[in-house]
């Protein structure tokens, strides 16, 4: 489905990702960022292009692999995103929802 | 009854009571998929569940073979000497596989994620372990009427392994 959001029209699925990464830009990781409360700062930007990156280099995204980043820890991770840290994170970075259970 | 946060799932209250690997490993994964949903997790360890959290003991958790069905073993079978050792290291080599921490690197998963890890009172004085026998990140050592009031609030649930 189609949602307009700061100022551009992007295509997400029913839970509200981005389906096409192309699609993003900071502007929009902001929006998200605001419709999740969360105020971003340079740490979270720097987790968010972190799991970007992670992304495009096919890794599967889980809780253990953020914590053995190097990045950040669990406790950061949680701490910088209090609610669904993994869910929330990857949808304001754009980028599909990990299927994770661990 | 579908009033209550409309049905919503605010809190997982899980005890856990036994310490066969299939069990721990249910329990840890549902206490930390909760905290991965935004939904709060408390554990309470009670009788052998204990052993998840004992310092020496959370090492050498076995599966069972013996009552237990999906092994599709023999009882008689699964009774012979080693047999548990084989299973219980076909199963760390399958989950070292799927990413799965072991024991020790998931209780610091679970702690680093807001889980709170407390041990039963009475299960701790029955087995004779201390306080410093356990798991370094352990909330403390509680009752089970300190367990219910941890849970009150709407939308908690309560799940008995």
């Amino acid at each position: 489905m189609e949602k307009l959001i700061a100022g551009k029209t992007i295509e997400v699925n029913e839970e509200g990702y981005l389906t096409q990464f192309a699609q993003w830009d900071q502007a929009i990781g902001e929006e998200l960022a605001k419709e999740a409360n969360i105020n971003l700062s340079d740490r979270h930007w720097e987790v968010i292009r972190y799991l970007q990156n992670e992304h495009k280099n096919e890794v599967a995204l889980s809780i253990r692999r953020i914590g053995k980043s190097g990045l950040v820890d669990i406790k950061e991770f949680y701490a910088l995103f209090p609610t669904a840290p993994l869910k929330t994170a990857t949808k304001i970075a754009g980028i599909p929802k990990p299927a994770s259970c661990i | 009854m579908m009033n209550e946060f409309n049905g919503e799932i605010k809190k997982m209250m899980i005890i856990l009571s036994k310490a066969t690997l299939e069990n721990v490993y249910a329990a840890f994964v549902l206490a930390n998929g909760a905290r991965m949903e935004g939904i709060e997790a408390e554990m309470f360890f009670t009788f052998f569940g204990l052993e998840a959290i004992h310092k020496k003991k959370l090492e050498h958790l076995h599966v069972a073979t013996v009552g237990n069905p999906a092994m599709h073993m023999p009882t008689l079978l699964g009774g012979l000497p080693g047999m548990e050792s084989i299973a219980t290291s076909m199963m760390k080599k399958e989950m070292e596989k799927i990413d799965m921490p072991d024991i020790h690197e998931f209780l610091d998963i679970l702690s680093a994620s807001g889980v709170k890890l407390w041990a039963c009172k009475l299960a701790m004085e029955m087995f004779h372990y201390k306080k410093e026998e356990m798991y370094e990140n352990l909330d403390g050592v509680i009752t089970v009427g300190d367990f219910y009031k941890q849970g009150s609030g709407l939308g908690t649930h309560m799940l008995f392994i």
